[in-house]
C-alpha cells in the first residue's frame, strides 16, 4: 500500500523531535475528524462487540435476567456437541466445494464476456442480474426448480430419459444442489475477473503469439498468472462469505433434511435467537471466527507459491 | 486467394460460436426471472405443472393485486424504503469522509487505520452478532428500524471506503493545493472540489448500498420481530411459508420487490460495473 502525500505538504512522520507546525496540526484534527465516524463505528459496531462476544462466551445467558459466569465450560459443551461437527462439515464442505465451483464459473464467464464482439456489454449486465435479485426471490424460486415433481431441472432430466433427483430432500444431494444454485448468481466475482482481464496487457499475448503459442497455451501461461493476484482475492473473499452462508439455508431447507444442510451460521442463529442460549452460541461464533483466521493466514501462506505479482511484493 | 477465404470462413465461425455462447449463458441468467414473472401471471392452481408450461394458459394480472392485500405490503415497502435511503445516505457521507482522509489528509497513523480498515472486511460478521443484538436491545431500539439504518451512519463499512478512497487517488490533485494555498478549510475543498469530483465512485456506493439494504434479510430478522416494522423482504418469507400453496402470489409480490432494484441496476450499470472493477483491483 504505497501511500504517497499526494497535498505535497511535509510527511507527519515524525523525524527526530515532531514539528508540530500549524500546518501538521490543522492536518492531524481534520483529519481525525473525518475518521471520527468511522473510527466510533469501528468501535461500536466491530471491535466491541467483538470483545463482548469473547466474554459472553464464557457465560450462561439467555439475552434476558441474569449473566451466569461459567468459564470454559461452553467450549467443552461444544466439543461435545454433534450438532457443532455436523455444521462445521456440511459448512465446510459447502465451502471448500463452492468456491472453486463459483470462481471456475466466474472466470469462464468473464472469459466469454471480455470476447471482442459487439453489443458485449449488453451481455455484461445480462450476466449481472442474478446477483441483484433478493435473495428471498432467489430461493423461492430455485425451490421450485429443484422440485422433485415439477421442477424445471427434473423435467428436463425425464426429456432426456434419466431418473428425476430428488435435489431438496435427499441428505446426499442436498449440499451440491445449494452449490448448484449458488452458481448462478457470481456476478460479483465475474465483474472482478473481467476487469482484470481487461488489464492484462495485449504486447504480452500478441509477442506469445508470435513466437507460436496458441489460444490455451496463452491463456494459461500468461493470463491465468497475471490475473492470480485477483483469482486470490475472489478465493480469500470466497471462502469467508461461504462459511457464513445462512440465508439460502434457512429459506431453502431450514438445515434439512435430518441436518444435512444445517450450516454453521445457521446453527448459531438457532442456538442464540431460538433457544436463547447467548453464550454458547458467542462462543460457537468465536470458533468460527478462528476457523477463518487460520483458513486465511493459510491462503496467505500457500499465495506465495501460486500469485504472481508484478512488483514482486508480498500480498497486502 | 483460399488462404484468405478459408480466414474469413474462420473468423466468421468463431464469432457465431462467441455468440452462441454469450447467448446461451444470457438464457441461463434470464430463464429463471421469466419463470417468476410468468408465474406471477398464473391462473389459480397451475404454478405446478408437469411437463412445465411455458407460456401461461391464460394471464391474471389480478394476481397482484390480490397478493398485495394478503398482507399490509404498502407497509412493508414504506419501511423498506425508509431503511434503504437513511442507511445509504449515511452510508455515502461517512464512507466519502473517511476516504478523503485516507486519500488526502496526511495526519498522524493513516496507514495504521488504513490497514486496520482494510483488515475488518475479513471479520466474519457473525461474530458480531448477538453482542449487536444485545446492543440494540439495551438502547430500547430492538424491534424498530434503527438497527438496520443506524449502524451505516458510521462509516458504511470498510468496503465503500475502500472504493471511493481508491477512486480520490486516482484524481488530480492540484485544484485541491491550490484551495489548500488559498487558505480554504478541509471541510470545504472536500465538499466544494472533492465530492462533486468523485461522483463516479459515489454513485457506485450508492448503487450497491441501495440494492444491499433493499434485499437485506438477515438484519430485520435479527434485529425486528413485530409485522409494523418488517420489510419488504421479510415480509415476502412470512407471506411464503403461510401461502406456499399459492405459489403464484408470492412470485407477484417478488416481481414487484425486484422492479425497484432492476430500475437502480439499469439507471447506473456503468457505475455499478465500475464499482466492482475498482474493488477487484484491491488485489493488485
Amino acid at each position: 500500500m504505497a501511500d504517497a502525500f499526494p497535498l505535497g505538504v511535509s510527511s507527519p512522520e515524525p523525524t527526530g523531535k515532531p514539528r508540530w507546525s500549524r500546518k501538521v496540526k490543522a492536518d492531524n484534527i481534520a483529519g481525525y475528524l473525518f475518521l471520527a465516524p468511522w473510527i466510533i463505528g469501528l468501535l461500536a459496531f466491530t471491535v466491541g462487540p467483538m470483545l463482548a462476544s469473547g466474554i459472553l462466551s464464557l457465560t450462561k445467558f439467555s439475552g434476558f435476567g441474569a449473566i451466569k459466569w461459567v468459564g470454559f465450560e461452553n467450549y467443552d459443551k461444544i466439543f461435545q456437541d454433534k450438532l457443532f461437527y455436523t455444521s462445521l462439515y456440511n459448512t465446510s464442505y459447502y465451502a471448500f466445494l463452492g468456491v472453486p465451483a463459483q470462481l471456475l464459473v466466474a472466470l469462464c464467464l468473464a472469459v466469454l464476456l471480455n470476447m471482442k464482439v459487439r453489443n458485449v456489454n449488453l451481455f455484461r449486465t445480462v450476466y449481472y442480474i442474478p446477483t441483484v435479485t433478493p435473495t428471498v426471490a432467489n430461493v423461492f424460486l430455485w425451490v421450485w426448480i429443484f422440485n422433485f415433481d415439477f421442477g424445471l431441472i427434473n423435467s428436463l432430466l425425464r426429456l432426456v430419459g434419466v431418473a428425476p433427483v430428488n435435489w431438496l430432500w435427499d441428505p446426499q444431494i442436498v449440499k451440491p444442489a445449494l452449490i448448484l444454485m449458488s452458481l448462478w448468481a457470481v456476478g460479483q466475482q465475474m465483474v472482478i475477473f473481467l476487469a482484470a482481464l481487461q488489464g492484462v496487457s495485449e504486447e504480452l499475448l500478441e509477442a506469445a503469439s508470435m513466437d507460436g503459442a496458441n489460444n490455451i497455451r496463452r491463456f494459461f501461461s500468461i493470463t491465468i498468472p497475471l490475473i492470480s493476484p485477483v483469482i486470490f482475492l475472489n478465493l480469500i473473499i470466497g471462502i469467508i462469505s461461504l462459511f457464513q452462508t445462512f440465508t439460502v439455508a434457512l429459506i431453502a431447507t431450514d438445515g434439512g433434511p435430518i441436518n444435512s444442510s444445517l450450516f454453521y451460521v445457521l446453527y448459531i442463529y438457532r442456538k442464540g435467537f431460538q433457544s436463547f442460549a447467548m453464550g454458547y452460541a458467542s462462543g460457537l461464533a468465536w470458533i468460527l471466527f478462528l476457523i477463518i483466521l487460520v483458513i486465511t493466514a493459510i491462503q496467505f501462506y500457500l499465495a506465495r507459491r501460486w500469485v504472481y505479482y508484478e512488483s514482486g511484493s508480498a500480498p497486502s | 486467394m483460399v488462404e484468405r477465404e478459408e480466414r474469413y470462413i474462420a473468423s466468421i465461425s468463431a464469432k457465431l460460436g462467441a455468440y452462441f455462447l454469450l447467448g446461451l449463458g444470457a438464457v441461463i441468467s434470464l430463464m429463471p426471472l421469466y419463470w417468476l414473472i410468468m408465474t406471477s401471471l398464473r391462473p389459480a392452481g397451475a404454478e405446478f405443472t408437469y411437463p412445465p408450461e411455458w407460456i401461461p394458459s391464460s394471464f391474471h394480472p389480478e394476481n397482484y393485486g390480490i397478493a398485495w392485500n394478503r398482507a399490509p405490503f404498502w407497509l412493508f415497502t414504506f419501511n423498506s424504503i425508509l431503511v434503504t435511503f437513511l442507511a445509504t445516505f449515511g452510508t455515502i457521507l461517512t464512507a466519502s469522509m473517511a476516504a478523503y482522509a485516507f486519500a488526502r489528509i496526511p495526519f498522524y497513523g493513516r496507514q495504521v487505520w488504513f490497514a486496520l480498515t482494510l483488515s475488518t472486511m475479513m471479520l466474519p460478521w457473525a461474530v458480531t452478532l448477538i453482542p449487536r443484538f444485545l446492543l440494540f436491545k439495551y438502547m430500547g431500539l430492538f424491534d424498530s428500524l434503527w438497527p438496520l439504518f443506524l449502524p451505516f451512519w458510521f462509516g458504511g463499512g470498510a468496503f465503500y471506503i475502500f472504493l471511493i478512497r481508491q477512486f480520490i487517488m486516482t484524481l488530480p490533485v492540484e485544484m485541491e493545493e491550490a484551495a489548500v494555498v488559498d487558505g480554504a478549510s478541509r471541510l470545504r475543498i472536500y465538499f466544494m472540489i472533492t465530492m462533486p469530483l468523485t461522483k463516479p465512485a459515489v454513485a457506485a456506493v450508492g448503487v450497491f448500498s441501495f440494492i444491499h439494504h433493499w434485499n437485506d434479510f438477515m438484519s430485520p430478522l435479527i434485529f425486528t420481530n413485530r409485522e409494523e416494522t418488517r420489510t419488504l423482504a421479510l415480509g415476502l418469507r412470512y407471506f411464503g411459508d403461510e401461502q406456499f400453496t399459492e405459489f403464484r402470489l408470492i412470485m407477484a409480490v417478488a416481481t414487484l420487490m425486484l422492479v425497484p432494484v432492476l430500475v437502480v441496476f439499469f439507471a447506473a450499470n456503468k457505475y455499478f460495473v465500475s464499482g466492482v472493477a475498482l474493488s477487484g483491483l484491491a488485489g493488485r
